[in-house]
Protein backbone atom coordinates (compact mmCIF):
# COMPACT_ATOMS: atom_id res chain seq x y z
CA UNK A 1 0.00 0.00 0.00
CA UNK A 2 0.98 3.56 -0.54
CA UNK A 3 0.81 6.41 1.92
CA UNK A 4 -2.90 5.85 2.47
CA UNK A 5 -2.27 3.42 5.30
CA UNK A 6 0.51 5.38 6.92
CA UNK A 7 -1.17 8.76 7.13
CA UNK A 8 -4.50 9.78 8.54
CA UNK A 9 -7.37 10.09 6.11
CA UNK A 10 -9.84 12.92 6.55
CA UNK A 11 -13.08 11.45 7.92
CA UNK A 12 -16.28 13.26 6.99
CA UNK A 13 -19.84 12.68 8.15
CA UNK A 14 -22.48 13.69 5.63
CA UNK A 15 -25.86 13.82 7.32
CA UNK A 16 -29.40 14.86 6.55
CA UNK A 17 -31.39 16.14 9.51
CA UNK A 18 -35.15 16.36 9.36
CA UNK A 19 -37.77 14.99 7.06
CA UNK A 20 -36.35 15.55 3.55
CA UNK A 21 -37.45 12.64 1.39
CA UNK A 22 -34.60 12.63 -1.10
CA UNK A 23 -30.89 12.90 -0.75
CA UNK A 24 -29.45 13.28 -4.25
CA UNK A 25 -27.43 16.36 -3.27
CA UNK A 26 -25.99 14.73 -0.15
CA UNK A 27 -24.98 11.67 -2.17
CA UNK A 28 -23.31 13.79 -4.84
CA UNK A 29 -21.28 15.58 -2.16
CA UNK A 30 -20.41 12.29 -0.44
CA UNK A 31 -19.26 10.86 -3.74
CA UNK A 32 -17.17 13.94 -4.57
CA UNK A 33 -15.41 13.77 -1.20
CA UNK A 34 -14.82 10.04 -1.67
CA UNK A 35 -13.24 10.77 -5.03
CA UNK A 36 -11.24 13.50 -3.32
CA UNK A 37 -9.68 10.84 -1.09
CA UNK A 38 -11.75 11.31 2.07
CA UNK A 39 -13.38 8.55 4.09
CA UNK A 40 -17.02 9.57 4.05
CA UNK A 41 -19.61 8.21 6.44
CA UNK A 42 -23.08 8.59 5.04
CA UNK A 43 -26.02 7.88 7.31
CA UNK A 44 -29.05 8.33 5.05
CA UNK A 45 -32.16 10.46 5.41
CA UNK A 46 -34.29 11.42 8.44
CA UNK A 47 -31.57 11.81 11.04
CA UNK A 48 -32.27 13.45 14.37
CA UNK A 49 -29.72 15.93 15.77
CA UNK A 50 -28.87 13.33 18.43
CA UNK A 51 -28.21 10.65 15.81
CA UNK A 52 -25.93 12.98 13.85
CA UNK A 53 -23.91 14.01 16.90
CA UNK A 54 -23.66 10.43 18.13
CA UNK A 55 -22.46 9.25 14.69
CA UNK A 56 -19.88 12.07 14.64
CA UNK A 57 -18.62 10.96 18.05
CA UNK A 58 -18.47 7.23 17.35
CA UNK A 59 -16.89 7.69 13.94
CA UNK A 60 -14.41 10.32 15.23
CA UNK A 61 -14.90 12.51 12.18
CA UNK A 62 -12.95 15.67 11.38
CA UNK A 63 -15.81 17.23 9.43
CA UNK A 64 -19.61 17.25 9.59
CA UNK A 65 -21.54 18.34 6.51
CA UNK A 66 -25.29 18.86 6.85
CA UNK A 67 -27.65 18.83 3.90
CA UNK A 68 -31.17 20.19 4.03
CA UNK A 69 -33.94 21.06 1.60
CA UNK A 70 -36.99 21.50 3.81
CA UNK A 71 -36.33 25.01 5.10
CA UNK A 72 -36.01 23.83 8.70
CA UNK A 73 -32.28 24.59 8.91
CA UNK A 74 -32.65 27.34 11.52
CA UNK A 75 -34.69 24.89 13.59
CA UNK A 76 -32.47 21.85 13.21
CA UNK A 77 -28.91 23.07 12.74
CA UNK A 78 -28.68 24.81 16.15
CA UNK A 79 -29.84 21.56 17.74
CA UNK A 80 -27.17 19.58 15.89
CA UNK A 81 -24.51 22.05 17.04
CA UNK A 82 -25.83 21.84 20.59
CA UNK A 83 -25.72 18.03 20.56
CA UNK A 84 -22.18 18.09 19.18
CA UNK A 85 -21.08 20.48 21.94
CA UNK A 86 -22.80 18.38 24.57
CA UNK A 87 -20.52 15.53 23.50
CA UNK A 88 -17.40 17.68 23.53
CA UNK A 89 -17.16 17.78 19.73
CA UNK A 90 -16.47 21.50 19.46
CA UNK A 91 -13.42 21.18 17.22
CA UNK A 92 -15.23 19.55 14.29
CA UNK A 93 -15.27 21.49 11.02
CA UNK A 94 -18.88 22.28 10.07
CA UNK A 95 -20.34 23.03 6.67
CA UNK A 96 -23.81 22.85 5.22
CA UNK A 97 -25.60 22.87 1.93
CA UNK A 98 -28.97 22.73 0.23
CA UNK A 99 -31.82 25.17 -0.06
CA UNK A 100 -30.65 27.89 2.31
CA UNK A 101 -31.65 31.53 1.73
CA UNK A 102 -28.88 34.16 1.61
CA UNK A 103 -30.40 36.03 4.53
CA UNK A 104 -29.71 33.07 6.83
CA UNK A 105 -25.98 33.08 6.09
CA UNK A 106 -25.00 35.20 9.06
CA UNK A 107 -27.03 33.16 11.54
CA UNK A 108 -25.41 29.94 10.32
CA UNK A 109 -21.92 31.44 10.40
CA UNK A 110 -22.54 32.47 14.01
CA UNK A 111 -23.47 28.87 14.77
CA UNK A 112 -20.06 27.81 13.51
CA UNK A 113 -20.72 26.77 9.91
CA UNK A 114 -17.55 27.63 7.98
CA UNK A 115 -19.20 27.36 4.57
CA UNK A 116 -22.62 27.14 2.97
CA UNK A 117 -22.86 25.43 -0.40
CA UNK A 118 -25.95 26.17 -2.43
CA UNK A 119 -27.29 24.56 -5.63
CA UNK A 120 -24.87 25.07 -8.51
CA UNK A 121 -21.75 24.71 -6.36
CA UNK A 122 -18.85 22.97 -8.07
CA UNK A 123 -18.19 19.84 -6.02
CA UNK A 124 -14.45 20.44 -6.36
CA UNK A 125 -14.92 23.62 -4.32
CA UNK A 126 -16.34 21.50 -1.50
CA UNK A 127 -13.41 19.09 -1.64
CA UNK A 128 -10.97 22.02 -1.64
CA UNK A 129 -12.78 23.62 1.29
CA UNK A 130 -12.44 20.42 3.33
CA UNK A 131 -8.73 19.99 2.59
CA UNK A 132 -8.02 23.67 3.24
CA UNK A 133 -9.78 23.74 6.59
CA UNK A 134 -9.16 20.43 8.32
CA UNK A 135 -6.40 20.65 10.88
CA UNK A 136 -4.35 17.49 10.36
CA UNK B 1 -1.48 10.03 25.58
CA UNK B 2 -1.85 9.04 29.25
CA UNK B 3 -4.86 11.30 29.70
CA UNK B 4 -6.64 9.73 26.74
CA UNK B 5 -5.86 6.22 28.00
CA UNK B 6 -7.26 7.14 31.40
CA UNK B 7 -10.46 8.46 29.87
CA UNK B 8 -10.63 5.32 27.72
CA UNK B 9 -10.29 3.06 30.72
CA UNK B 10 -12.91 5.10 32.57
CA UNK B 11 -15.39 4.24 29.81
CA UNK B 12 -15.39 7.50 27.80
CA UNK B 13 -16.72 6.63 24.34
CA UNK B 14 -15.13 9.66 22.72
CA UNK B 15 -11.75 8.49 23.99
CA UNK B 16 -12.46 5.08 22.44
CA UNK B 17 -13.29 6.74 19.10
CA UNK B 18 -10.11 8.83 19.22
CA UNK B 19 -7.90 5.89 20.12
CA UNK B 20 -9.33 3.83 17.24
CA UNK B 21 -8.45 6.61 14.77
CA UNK B 22 -4.86 6.69 15.98
CA UNK B 23 -4.56 2.92 15.94
CA UNK B 24 -6.19 2.72 12.52
CA UNK B 25 -3.65 5.16 11.12
CA UNK B 26 -0.83 2.85 12.29
CA UNK B 27 1.23 5.72 13.59
CA UNK B 28 3.96 5.16 16.16
CA UNK B 29 1.59 6.79 18.64
CA UNK B 30 -1.11 4.32 17.59
CA UNK B 31 1.20 1.45 18.46
CA UNK B 32 1.74 2.92 21.92
CA UNK B 33 -2.02 2.87 22.48
CA UNK B 34 -2.13 -0.79 21.52
CA UNK B 35 0.75 -1.44 23.93
CA UNK B 36 -1.08 0.34 26.75
CA UNK B 37 -4.47 -1.26 26.15
CA UNK B 38 -3.62 -4.79 24.99
CA UNK B 39 -3.38 -6.13 28.57
CA UNK B 40 -7.05 -5.17 29.03
CA UNK B 41 -8.19 -7.10 25.96
CA UNK B 42 -9.12 -10.75 25.52
CA UNK B 43 -12.57 -10.75 27.08
CA UNK B 44 -14.99 -10.11 24.23
CA UNK B 45 -16.45 -12.77 21.99
CA UNK B 46 -15.55 -11.79 18.44
CA UNK B 47 -18.07 -12.60 15.75
CA UNK B 48 -17.39 -12.19 12.02
CA UNK B 49 -20.25 -11.60 9.60
CA UNK B 50 -19.28 -12.22 5.99
CA UNK B 51 -21.01 -12.87 2.68
CA UNK B 52 -21.57 -11.33 -0.71
CA UNK B 53 -22.29 -7.67 -1.45
CA UNK B 54 -25.99 -7.06 -0.88
CA UNK B 55 -26.54 -10.29 1.04
CA UNK B 56 -27.86 -8.34 4.01
CA UNK B 57 -24.78 -8.34 6.25
CA UNK B 58 -25.30 -4.82 7.59
CA UNK B 59 -29.00 -5.31 8.31
CA UNK B 60 -28.25 -8.67 9.93
CA UNK B 61 -25.44 -7.13 11.99
CA UNK B 62 -27.75 -4.37 13.25
CA UNK B 63 -30.51 -6.87 14.04
CA UNK B 64 -28.07 -9.20 15.81
CA UNK B 65 -26.79 -6.31 17.92
CA UNK B 66 -30.39 -5.49 18.87
CA UNK B 67 -30.97 -9.12 19.87
CA UNK B 68 -27.81 -9.16 22.01
CA UNK B 69 -28.94 -5.93 23.67
CA UNK B 70 -32.26 -7.58 24.55
CA UNK B 71 -30.06 -10.11 26.35
CA UNK B 72 -28.42 -7.20 28.18
CA UNK B 73 -25.06 -7.66 26.53
CA UNK B 74 -22.94 -4.78 25.25
CA UNK B 75 -21.92 -4.79 21.61
CA UNK B 76 -19.32 -3.09 19.44
CA UNK B 77 -19.73 -3.21 15.68
CA UNK B 78 -16.82 -2.71 13.28
CA UNK B 79 -18.13 -2.50 9.73
CA UNK B 80 -15.62 -2.48 6.89
CA UNK B 81 -16.37 -1.03 3.46
CA UNK B 82 -13.97 -0.82 0.51
CA UNK B 83 -11.53 2.01 -0.24
CA UNK B 84 -11.03 3.25 -3.77
CA UNK B 85 -7.90 1.67 -5.29
CA UNK B 86 -7.30 4.95 -7.12
CA UNK B 87 -8.13 7.84 -4.79
CA UNK B 88 -7.97 5.87 -1.49
CA UNK B 89 -11.24 7.54 -0.55
CA UNK B 90 -14.18 5.51 0.71
CA UNK B 91 -17.90 5.79 1.16
CA UNK B 92 -18.88 4.08 4.38
CA UNK B 93 -22.61 3.41 4.40
CA UNK B 94 -23.16 0.64 6.91
CA UNK B 95 -24.69 2.87 9.60
CA UNK B 96 -27.73 3.38 7.36
CA UNK B 97 -28.84 -0.22 8.07
CA UNK B 98 -28.14 -0.05 11.78
CA UNK B 99 -30.14 3.00 12.85
CA UNK B 100 -32.14 1.11 15.45
CA UNK B 101 -29.11 0.36 17.61
CA UNK B 102 -26.71 3.24 17.00
CA UNK B 103 -28.34 5.45 19.66
CA UNK B 104 -28.17 2.71 22.29
CA UNK B 105 -25.51 3.53 24.91
CA UNK B 106 -24.69 -0.20 25.07
CA UNK B 107 -23.69 -0.22 21.40
CA UNK B 108 -20.67 1.35 19.73
CA UNK B 109 -20.59 1.32 15.96
CA UNK B 110 -17.56 2.20 13.87
CA UNK B 111 -17.15 2.27 10.12
CA UNK B 112 -13.72 1.33 8.75
CA UNK B 113 -12.33 1.67 5.26
CA UNK B 114 -10.55 -1.35 3.81
CA UNK B 115 -7.52 0.78 2.82
CA UNK B 116 -6.37 -1.82 0.34
CA UNK B 117 -6.16 -4.85 2.64
CA UNK B 118 -7.16 -8.23 1.24
CA UNK B 119 -9.79 -10.53 2.64
CA UNK B 120 -12.60 -8.04 3.21
CA UNK B 121 -10.88 -6.56 6.26
CA UNK B 122 -8.70 -3.50 6.96
CA UNK B 123 -4.93 -3.41 7.55
CA UNK B 124 -5.26 -2.41 11.21
CA UNK B 125 -8.20 -4.67 12.03
CA UNK B 126 -6.39 -6.80 14.63
CA UNK B 127 -5.15 -3.73 16.53
CA UNK B 128 -8.54 -2.03 16.34
CA UNK B 129 -10.28 -5.17 17.61
CA UNK B 130 -7.78 -5.36 20.48
CA UNK B 131 -8.49 -1.81 21.67
CA UNK B 132 -12.26 -2.17 21.22
CA UNK B 133 -12.03 -5.39 23.23
CA UNK B 134 -10.06 -3.56 25.92
CA UNK B 135 -12.97 -1.12 26.30
CA UNK B 136 -14.97 -4.01 27.73
CA UNK B 137 -17.72 -4.99 25.30
CA UNK B 138 -19.28 -8.44 25.65
CA UNK B 139 -19.42 -8.95 21.88
CA UNK B 140 -17.55 -7.45 18.96
CA UNK B 141 -19.20 -7.97 15.58
CA UNK B 142 -16.96 -7.44 12.56
CA UNK B 143 -18.81 -7.02 9.31
CA UNK B 144 -16.53 -7.62 6.33
CA UNK B 145 -16.53 -5.99 2.95
CA UNK B 146 -18.73 -7.98 0.55
CA UNK B 147 -16.88 -11.25 0.12
CA UNK B 148 -17.01 -13.71 -2.72
CA UNK B 149 -15.49 -17.15 -2.73
CA UNK B 150 -12.08 -16.76 -1.18
CA UNK B 151 -12.03 -14.03 1.47
CA UNK B 152 -11.26 -16.28 4.42
CA UNK B 153 -9.11 -13.93 6.56
CA UNK B 154 -12.06 -13.08 8.81
CA UNK B 155 -11.85 -16.55 10.35
CA UNK B 156 -8.41 -15.67 11.71
CA UNK B 157 -9.68 -12.63 13.59
CA UNK B 158 -13.18 -13.77 14.53
CA UNK B 159 -13.85 -16.66 16.90
CA UNK B 160 -17.25 -17.36 15.35
CA UNK B 161 -17.66 -16.76 11.64
CA UNK B 162 -21.17 -16.36 10.25
CA UNK B 163 -21.50 -16.77 6.47
CA UNK B 164 -24.56 -15.04 5.01
CA UNK B 165 -26.07 -16.69 1.93
CA UNK B 166 -29.10 -15.72 -0.15
CA UNK B 167 -31.58 -17.76 -2.14
CA UNK B 168 -31.25 -17.68 -5.91
CA UNK B 169 -27.51 -17.04 -6.11
CA UNK B 170 -26.19 -20.17 -7.76
CA UNK B 171 -26.63 -23.92 -7.93
CA UNK B 172 -25.29 -26.51 -5.53
CA UNK B 173 -21.96 -26.70 -7.35
CA UNK B 174 -21.17 -23.23 -5.98
CA UNK B 175 -21.56 -24.60 -2.49
CA UNK B 176 -19.31 -27.58 -3.27
CA UNK B 177 -16.37 -25.38 -4.13
CA UNK B 178 -13.57 -24.86 -1.67
CA UNK B 179 -13.00 -21.51 0.00
CA UNK B 180 -15.19 -19.28 2.07
CA UNK B 181 -17.84 -21.87 2.86
CA UNK B 182 -15.23 -23.94 4.71
CA UNK B 183 -14.61 -21.22 7.29
CA UNK B 184 -18.28 -20.84 8.28
CA UNK B 185 -19.10 -21.79 11.86
CA UNK B 186 -22.72 -20.82 11.27
CA UNK B 187 -24.49 -20.66 7.92
CA UNK B 188 -27.28 -18.13 7.56
CA UNK B 189 -29.78 -18.10 4.73
CA UNK B 190 -30.88 -14.47 4.84
CA UNK B 191 -33.82 -13.05 2.86
CA UNK B 192 -35.52 -16.36 3.71
CA UNK B 193 -38.84 -14.96 2.50
CA UNK B 194 -37.48 -14.95 -1.06
CA UNK B 195 -38.20 -17.88 -3.37
CA UNK B 196 -35.67 -20.69 -3.23
CA UNK B 197 -34.76 -20.34 0.45
CA UNK B 198 -35.77 -23.90 1.32
CA UNK B 199 -33.92 -25.27 -1.71
CA UNK B 200 -30.77 -23.44 -0.60
CA UNK B 201 -31.13 -24.82 2.93
CA UNK B 202 -31.41 -28.39 1.64
CA UNK B 203 -28.46 -27.87 -0.72
CA UNK B 204 -26.34 -26.64 2.17
CA UNK B 205 -27.51 -29.56 4.32
CA UNK B 206 -26.59 -32.01 1.59
CA UNK B 207 -23.18 -30.41 1.30
CA UNK B 208 -22.53 -30.58 5.03
CA UNK B 209 -23.63 -34.24 5.07
CA UNK B 210 -20.54 -34.99 2.97
CA UNK B 211 -18.21 -33.77 5.74
CA UNK B 212 -16.47 -36.37 7.90
CA UNK B 213 -18.73 -37.63 10.70
CA UNK B 214 -16.38 -36.46 13.49
CA UNK B 215 -16.34 -32.88 12.20
CA UNK B 216 -18.60 -30.23 13.68
CA UNK B 217 -21.51 -29.44 11.34
CA UNK B 218 -22.30 -25.71 11.20
CA UNK B 219 -25.96 -25.05 11.90
CA UNK B 220 -28.00 -23.62 9.02
CA UNK B 221 -30.36 -20.85 10.09
CA UNK B 222 -32.98 -18.92 8.17
CA UNK B 223 -33.28 -15.18 8.84
CA UNK B 224 -35.24 -12.23 7.51
CA UNK B 225 -33.00 -9.51 8.89
CA UNK B 226 -35.17 -6.61 7.70
CA UNK B 227 -37.98 -7.89 9.93
CA UNK B 228 -35.73 -9.09 12.73
CA UNK B 229 -36.81 -12.71 12.23
CA UNK B 230 -34.53 -15.58 13.16
CA UNK B 231 -32.14 -13.48 15.26
CA UNK B 232 -32.86 -15.27 18.54
CA UNK B 233 -31.72 -18.62 17.11
CA UNK B 234 -28.67 -16.91 15.56
CA UNK B 235 -27.62 -15.40 18.91
CA UNK B 236 -28.16 -18.83 20.52
CA UNK B 237 -26.04 -20.51 17.85
CA UNK B 238 -23.21 -17.99 18.43
CA UNK B 239 -23.24 -18.72 22.17
CA UNK B 240 -23.36 -22.48 21.53
CA UNK B 241 -20.38 -22.16 19.21
CA UNK B 242 -18.49 -20.21 21.86
CA UNK B 243 -19.23 -22.96 24.40
CA UNK B 244 -18.05 -25.57 21.88
CA UNK B 245 -14.81 -23.65 21.27
CA UNK B 246 -14.13 -23.51 24.98
CA UNK B 247 -14.95 -27.13 25.77
CA UNK B 248 -13.02 -28.52 22.79
CA UNK B 249 -9.91 -26.46 23.50
CA UNK B 250 -10.23 -24.77 20.11
CA UNK B 251 -10.57 -21.30 21.59
CA UNK B 252 -7.08 -21.50 23.04
CA UNK B 253 -5.77 -22.87 19.73
CA UNK B 254 -7.49 -20.06 17.84
CA UNK B 255 -5.95 -17.44 20.09
CA UNK B 256 -2.51 -18.94 19.58
CA UNK B 257 -2.89 -19.10 15.84
CA UNK B 258 -4.06 -15.49 15.72
CA UNK B 259 -1.15 -14.43 17.96
CA UNK B 260 1.38 -16.19 15.71
CA UNK B 261 -0.15 -14.60 12.63
CA UNK B 262 0.01 -11.13 14.17
CA UNK B 263 3.56 -11.62 15.39
CA UNK B 264 4.80 -12.55 11.95
CA UNK B 265 2.74 -9.92 10.12
CA UNK B 266 3.95 -7.10 12.37
CA UNK B 267 7.54 -8.29 12.18
CA UNK B 268 7.34 -8.30 8.39
CA UNK B 269 5.97 -4.76 8.52
CA UNK B 270 8.76 -3.59 10.84
CA UNK B 271 11.45 -5.05 8.60
CA UNK B 272 9.92 -3.37 5.58
CA UNK B 273 9.83 -0.05 7.44
CA UNK B 274 13.52 -0.44 8.39
CA UNK B 275 14.41 -1.13 4.78
CA UNK B 276 12.50 1.92 3.60
CA UNK B 277 14.18 4.08 6.21
CA UNK B 278 17.61 2.83 5.13
CA UNK B 279 16.94 3.21 1.42
CA UNK B 280 16.82 6.39 -0.64
CA UNK B 281 13.79 6.43 -2.93
CA UNK B 282 16.15 6.58 -5.94
CA UNK B 283 17.53 3.12 -5.12
CA UNK B 284 14.02 1.65 -5.18
CA UNK B 285 13.31 3.52 -8.41
CA UNK B 286 16.43 2.11 -10.08
CA UNK B 287 15.67 -1.45 -9.00
CA UNK B 288 12.07 -1.06 -10.15
CA UNK B 289 13.19 0.12 -13.58
CA UNK B 290 15.68 -2.71 -13.94
CA UNK B 291 12.99 -5.28 -13.13
CA UNK B 292 10.47 -3.66 -15.47
CA UNK B 293 13.00 -3.65 -18.32
CA UNK B 294 13.94 -7.28 -17.57
CA UNK B 295 17.57 -6.50 -16.69
CA UNK B 296 17.05 -7.93 -13.22
CA UNK B 297 14.67 -10.51 -11.76
CA UNK B 298 12.48 -9.45 -8.82
CA UNK B 299 13.98 -12.00 -6.39
CA UNK B 300 17.56 -10.78 -6.84
CA UNK B 301 16.39 -7.17 -6.61
CA UNK B 302 14.48 -7.83 -3.38
CA UNK B 303 17.52 -9.60 -1.88
CA UNK B 304 19.61 -6.58 -2.75
CA UNK B 305 17.13 -4.32 -0.99
CA UNK B 306 16.79 -6.56 2.06
CA UNK B 307 20.57 -6.74 2.36
CA UNK B 308 20.59 -3.07 3.27
CA UNK B 309 19.39 -4.00 6.76
CA UNK B 310 19.71 -7.78 6.99
CA UNK B 311 22.96 -9.72 7.10
CA UNK B 312 23.48 -11.77 3.93
CA UNK B 313 22.70 -15.43 4.52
Amino acid sequence: MSTATATGKIRVLIAKPGLDGHDRGAKVVARALRDGGCEVIYTGIRQTPEMIAEAALQEDVDVVGLSILSGAHLELFPRVVEELKKRGLDDVLLFCGGIIPEEDTEALQKLGFKAIFRPGTNTQDIVKFVYDNVKK
Amino acid sequence: MDELVQRFLAGDRRALARVITRVENSTLEGRDYVRALFPHSGRAHIVGITGGAGSGKSTLTGALAAELRRREKTVAIIAVDPSSPFTHGALLGDRIRMQDVTMDPGVYMRSMAGRGALGGLAPAIADVVAVVDAFGFDYIIIETIGAGQDEVEIAGTAMTTVLVNNPGTGDDIQALKAGIIEIADILVVNKADHPGADILVSQLQALLALSPADQRRPPILKTIATRGEGLGPLADAIDEHRAYLESSGQLAAHREEDARHQLLAITQQLILEEIRKATPEAVIETLTERIASRQLDPHTAAEELAARVLPRP
